[in-house]
């Protein structure tokens, strides 16, 4: 190790993410990691994002990563910055976003003594992330940080904590690069089996009724590409998981829009219907497979991922394919040109004329009055908004909270390309939406960045307006204000009688008046005439904006499998007459 | 494979010797779910950098893929064996038990520790402590006879487990 002893470790820890490719920190000082503050002070390589709270630090960083496919960087202190962190962490692990969080800890000498501001970090954090550390010799330091880089992005991404004890921090440490061996004992496999892919394409070229059905894993891997090449190929149909939305473009014709509890028709059936599943880096979730024993029962199903773990986890499949999703596609590619057998063209066909007569159900279907006057269907916000940012030679990325208005946004926003969407999947982070939409417009300083928002959810980080003011962000938060948390209130009106038991969003601020306080630009559209003025108005605006678009009340997201119910007893909107199979009360308890 | 598809599984898990490694473990089964019944772990090379970790668990088929498979997936761990499945594999722990008693329970009690091949290593007028090492069903029949012989106290250290022949993990 030729190393240089000259520097502090507070140095050493800024060197090695300057050789990691960091550009940008979120972070938030406190006690125990004022060193590396002080070594940001002097440095100008790394610019630091000063966020209002340790929850959105994360959140940002998961924005920046999501939108530019890099690692997000977060800096906190320790005890409570680091606890304050946690719900972040877990959103990141959940839907396998790389972060790497650095949080401060008290001296090596004091761990364990309930010093002030001490918190078992890496306790807390263990089952919050995909790994973490905690470096207690200066000579470990840098080597930690380089792995903690290599461990967030490799394999299934995700979080990634690193405690500094803050006399590490000031004691001069070793400078070593980064290894090229990456890890000592981590190696996920992305290679996939080659006997695996032959079976796979056995059964895929004699399917009759095939569906691709792709999720996150696709954009994590960058193999959106890919993916359009071998749909293109095949002719097969291809659904999306949320979060995989905008891997395969919405406006191509062998798209069949989300699967899942609030999926489309035409997606969903056509997932129960099907004789050969193809799983492309999506995992099984309960929100996608509805009742477990009526999940797809007739077809045999062919499960790719880079987490063996996701293989066979909640659905028995028939080929599993260990791998990176780019990887797996390039070989069922390369494999399916090889092949001379012809694939089952008539039955395929015959297939795609029963796909065709679900779509036409128009699952996604609502009422707009266009009266003057008339209440703005929340729906129909999401859609003219899509209509006004389509082709206006910007690039648009989306985030959103979490709930109904989250729904509606994945319905009704319709994503060509991917890493333009970043939502709150596996978690479900009310609050998540503004800190993501910081984090991506820091990434994309000229891109138009739209936070979508139900009135709850953005107050649960409604802080990092600071944020957006002191940097000049000029995001803009779309509230799609029902004044109730709307997904707690249909389940209500669903599910519990009509009681609704503390779901009404009451004394809620004036959001425009709260906008212009923290420096922004306020705007409310009450009727479905002024929305697409304040629309545009957002649009011109330059600074950030919060659009206060005051919505139906009543308004419930639909179609809808009801939790315990299979794909095939959907609940489908107003004007379709009702094929549900009613709520059990196994499915109560799924909610 | 016992009924309702549930079986047992010996797992030998080899991790980086580093802080934390064995909670990380021991979380992964209890934030799961799964069952623990035995589990032990020391370093096992020379320079100390692996340590082995051996998990009786059980569960129904899936439920022990999916125990292997997160396992797997955790950054430190090496290798995952599945002893019960990959082969034969011979499994031992030990026991020191202690039997407080006089007169003929006494010496009822040495002659039983004869029997099972059970060492005295600590001997008072009124007191042995046996070790005993061997499966799990031999130390369990021993300690049921025992009991009413005055068993006063008992350290087991759960499972060691390795394959028969000569494969490795």
């Amino acid at each position: 190790m030729s190393a240089d002893q000259t520097q502090s470790g507070a140095e050493v820890i800024l060197r090695a993410l300057k050789e990691q490719g960091v550009e940008v920190i979120f972070g938030y000082p406190g006690g125990a990691v004022l060193p590396i503050y002080d070594a940001i002070f002097q440095q100008n390589a790394i610019r630091h994002i000063l966020v209002r709270h340790e929850q959105a630090a994360v959140h940002a960083a998961e924005g920046y990563a999501r939108s530019t496919g890099r690692v997000g960087c977060v800096l906190v202190t320790s005890g409570p910055g680091a606890t304050n962190a946690v719900t972040g962490l877990v959103d990141a692990l959940m839907d396998s976003i790389p972060v790497v969080c650095l949080t401060g800890q008290v001296p090596t000498h004091l761990i364990g003594n309930d010093a002030f501001q001490e918190a078992d970090t890496t306790g807390i954090t263990r089952p919050a992330t995909k790994h973490n550390y905690l470096v207690r010799r200066s000579e470990d330091l840098a080597r930690v940080i380089h792995e903690a880089f290599y461990v967030a992005q490799n394999g299934r991404p995700g979080p990634v904590v690193v405690d500094l004890p803050k006399d590490i921090l000031i004691a001069p440490a070793p400078y070593v690069g980064p290894s090229g061996n990456g890890h000592r004992t981590y190696k996920p496999r992305t290679e996939p089996d080659r006997a695996a892919i032959a079976e796979a394409l056995r059964l895929l070229k004699g399917a009759k009724r095939p569906i691709l059905y792709t999720g996150g894993g696709i954009i994590n891997a960058g193999a959106s590409e890919l993916l359009r090449e071998f749909v293109h190929l095949t002719g097969f149909p291809c659904t999306s998981t949320l979060m995989g939305l905008g891997a395969f473009p919405a406006s191509d014709p062998q798209f069949l829009g989300m699967l899942g509890m609030h999926g489309t028709y035409e997606a969903n059936l056509t997932m129960h219907g099907c004789d050969v599943m193809l799983a492309l880096g999506a995992r099984f979730d309960d929100r996608v497979t509805g009742r477990l024993s009526a999940f797809s029962p007739g077809s045999k199903k062919i499960h790719a991922d880079i987490d063996p773990s996701s293989i066979n986890k909640n659905v028995a499949v028939d080929v599993a394919i260990v791998g990176d999703a780019g990887r797996v596609l390039a070989a069922l590619i390369a494999a399916w040109k090889a092949d001379e057998t012809p694939p089952e063209r008539e039955a395929l066909a015959a297939w795609w004329r029963q796909i065709d007569l679900w779509r036409a159900r128009d699952s996604l279907r609502f009422v707009q009055s266009p009266a003057r006057g008339a209440v703005i269907k929340p729906q129909h916000a999401v859609k003219r908004l899509y209509e006004m940012t389509r082709g206006i030679g910007r690039e648009v990325y989306i985030s959103t909270e979490v709930g109904q208005h989250q729904m509606w946004a994945a319905q009704h926003y319709r994503f060509e390309k991917p890493n333009r969407w970043m939502t709150s999947g596996g978690l479900g982070t009310m609050g998540y939406g503004l800190p993501a939409a910081m984090g991506v417009q820091i990434a994309h300083p000229d891109a138009l960045v739209i936070d979508i928002a139900g009135e709850a959810s953005i107050l649960m980080n409604i802080q990092e307006m600071g944020t957006l003011a002191q940097y000049r962000l000029p995001v803009k938060i779309f509230i799609l204000n029902n004044e109730y948390m709307g997904m707690v209130r249909q389940w209500q009106e669903l599910l519990h009688g009509g009681r609704y038991s503390e779901s009404y969003s009451a004394a809620l601020p004036d959001f425009v008046k709260l906008a212009e306080s923290f420096h922004a630009v306020g705007l409310r559209a009450r009727s479905v005439d002024e929305l697409d003025g304040v629309i545009a108005q957002m649009l011109a605006t330059d600074k950030p904006v919060i659009a206060d678009i005051m919505v139906d009340k009543a308004e419930n997201c639909f179609p809808m499998i009801p939790s315990g119910a299979a794909h095939n007893e959907m609940i489908l909107g107003v004007g379709h007459e009702s094929e549900a199979a009613g709520i059990t009360d196994a499915g109560l308890v799924l909610v | 494979m016992a009924e309702n598809g549930f079986r047992s599984a010996t797992i030998a898990v080899l991790v980086d010797n580093e802080a934390g490694v064995l909670a990380r473990v021991i979380g992964l089964f209890s934030g799961r779910g799964y069952n623990i019944e035995s589990l032990t772990v020391a370093p096992v090379d020379e320079s100390r950098l692996h340590s082995r970790i051996t998990i009786v668990t059980s569960g129904t088929e899936m439920v022990i893929e999916q125990i292997k498979a997160q396992l797997g997936r955790l950054v430190p761990v090496g290798r995952v064996s599945d002893l019960t499945r990959e082969g034969p594999h011979i499994a031992r722990e030990m026991a020191l038990i202690k039997v407080v008693g006089e007169g003929e329970k006494r010496h009822e009690s040495l002659r039983i520790a004869e029997a099972f091949r059970a060492r005295v290593i600590d001997a008072t007028t009124g007191s042995f402590v046996f070790e005993l090492t061997g499966a799990t069903d031999k130390l369990d029949a021993f300690l049921d006879l025992m009991r009413p012989l005055g068993l006063a106290e008992v350290s087991r250290t759960g499972i060691a487990a390795i394959a028969r022949g000569p494969r490795t993990i």
